[in-house]
């Protein structure tokens, strides 16, 4: 992804800021500028998750693109965060360790490279909540 | 609204045509149709394209006119549209012939799809079929196409008890069907233990349950079903074309292992041609990976959810078999060039209703039906088939 891409969404990558609507209540993370529940009507406020959450689903991903192919075998897993809303992110911890239900918690971390020289994407990965 | 015909059908062969461009392997499918309906390129109103991505395959975007321009037909003006919605471009091109044809706007339309990935090393093939997905949500975060789906199935198999030998027999039935389909990227049969045994993608997904990077075009010839006859003995009718959209992000759909575009594609289909799941013989559905053929019968209504592992293992959807899928092979045995697929799905179900589909030829095959996917499940479009109007 292009470097003002992903300049744009730092803030929501590094410290997980996604968005409520004022209106109904729900919580977005990926942030939205429009509440899907609510549309026209929605008040969209900045909201900080707490980075607590549970594996729904998850993967070990062997084979990646090439920003990533530094990682595999990594673990792709589909977050549901306490709040309500679910992400897709990383869970670092022993592969034979993850698993559907487990709880974790968010972690700043490096998420891929483009080369020896390009650009560093961090962002936000979790670890189990225990042990 | 006029109902609409199928009148002709051309398809290249799938797989890696090192020896042929983009714009040959179109027309290659085009003219085949052409003459398939025994009409002249005078006679076309328009074209539609469905094309995922030139521009990262083959580095040309205008797909509409390059191929219509190839295909000798710039001095006639014909208009013509590329479509795109990822790996339903195809369907979503058929569905938009369809429009043009029912709405009187047009009458003779070409709707094909082409797609050429093997032009450009696996990694830019991988991160175009990413692109699919939502790239600043879901591939930021490391998600690749097969990552995705490989956790549809891990949670189809830990809620519904499935298996990855159920996954694998969808792989061994589509390759099965493969072998009886010349025009098929993979024509050799397989067993569970080849999938099994195969490099890990993204566990539980091996690369055997994936469909393969293929190069191929298909095209059907559209016209108002009250003419069609003027043109062939065996037109074959749309009876429904339904399209629905979707969350583009797997993680914002209400549950994982269902594609609920498909849901609401099917049901609008149903409806439209006043058929209920149990009317349908046999249906090309979107098996890009093992895992969303068994989603795909389920939430066509063919099983009950959960059961879609079960029922593959037991033969129920082999040629033979009560409800046969993918005869052609489907994404995973006769290749998947993303554009083509949603054309070649009809293609397939044309040349099955008129029993001209050879040694993989259905028995009774009245009422057909397609389903191609965008993506995760951003899109779904389902087309329903029949020898009478």
């Amino acid at each position: 992804m292009s470097v003002p891409r992903f300049w744009r969404r730092l803030k929501n990558l590094y410290n997980l800021i996604g968005t409520q609507c004022k209106k109904c209540g729900e919580y977005h993370y990926p942030p939205r500028n429009l509440c899907p529940k609510c549309r026209r009507s929605s008040l969209i406020v900045p909201y900080k998750f707490k980075g607590l959450g549970e594996v729904q689903t998850y993967t070990i991903v062997h084979s990646s693109t090439k920003d990533y192919e530094k990682h595999t075998p990594y673990i792709l897993a589909i977050i549901k965060l306490d709040e309500g809303p679910s992400l897709t992110s990383q869970v670092i911890c022993d592969h034979a360790q993850i698993h559907i239900g487990m709880k974790v918690k968010s972690t700043f971390r490096r998420l891929g490279e483009e080369s020896e020289k390009g650009m560093i994407y961090y962002g936000t990965k979790f670890i189990p909540l225990e042990g | 609204m006029r109902d609409v015909a199928i009148i002709g059908v051309g398809c290249t062969e799938f797989g890696e045509l090192w020896d042929k461009s983009f714009r040959e392997i179109f027309v290659e499918a085009g003219i085949g149709a052409i003459q398939d309906a025994g009409i002249q390129g005078g006679k076309i109103d328009a074209l539609y394209v469905g094309n995922m991505s030139g521009g990262r395959f083959i580095e040309q975007e205008h797909i509409g006119a390059l191929i219509a321009d190839y295909a000798g037909l710039a001095s006639l003006h014909i208009p013509s549209t590329r479509v795109e919605a990822a790996c339903a471009s195809g369907g979503l091109a058929l569905r938009q012939g369809i429009i043009a044809v029912a709405s009187g706007y047009h009458d003779i339309v070409i709707a094909g799809g082409a797609e050429k990935m093997t032009d450009v090393d696996v990694e830019t093939t991988t991160d175009a079929l990413a692109s699919a997905a939502d790239r600043e949500w879901e591939g930021v975060m490391g998600a690749t196409f097969p990552g995705l789906y490989a956790m549809i199935a891990r949670l189809h198999m830990h809620r519904y008890g499935t298996t990855k030998e159920q996954l694998a027999s969808v792989a061994v039935k589509n390759h099965h069907h493969g072998t009886m389909n010349p025009k098929a990227q993979f024509q050799n049969e397989i067993t569970i233990d080849t999938v099994l045994n195969s490099v890990m993608v993204a566990d539980p997904l091996h690369v055997f349950d994936c469909s393969p990077i293929s190069d191929g075009a298909s095209a059907v010839v559209l016209a108002p079903a009250e003419v069609a006859h003027k043109y062939t003995d065996t037109p074959i009718y749309v009876k429904a074309s339904a399209q629905a959209g979707g969350t583009l992000s797997l993680h914002d759909r209400k549950d994982i292992t269902t594609l609920d575009a498909t849901l609401a594609a099917a049901k609008r289909a149903y409806e439209m041609a006043k058929v209920t799941p149990n009317d349908i013989d046999f249906a090309e559905v979107h098996d890009c990976f093992t895992i969303a053929e068994i989603c795909a019968i389920e939430d066509l209504g063919f099983v009950k959810k959960g059961e879609g592992g079960k029922a593959t293992q037991d033969g129920m959807t082999a040629i033979g078999g009560k409800i046969p899928v993918n005869t052609s092979g489907g994404l995973k045995a006769c290749g998947h060039p993303v554009g083509a697929t949603g054309v070649k799905q009809a293609v397939e179900i044309t040349l099955q209703l008129r029993g001209e589909a050879g040694k993989r030829q259905v028995d009774g095959a009245e009422i057909g039906l397609t389903h191609n996917v965008g993506g995760t499940g951003g899109t779904a479009v389902v087309h329903i088939f029949g020898r009478e109007r």
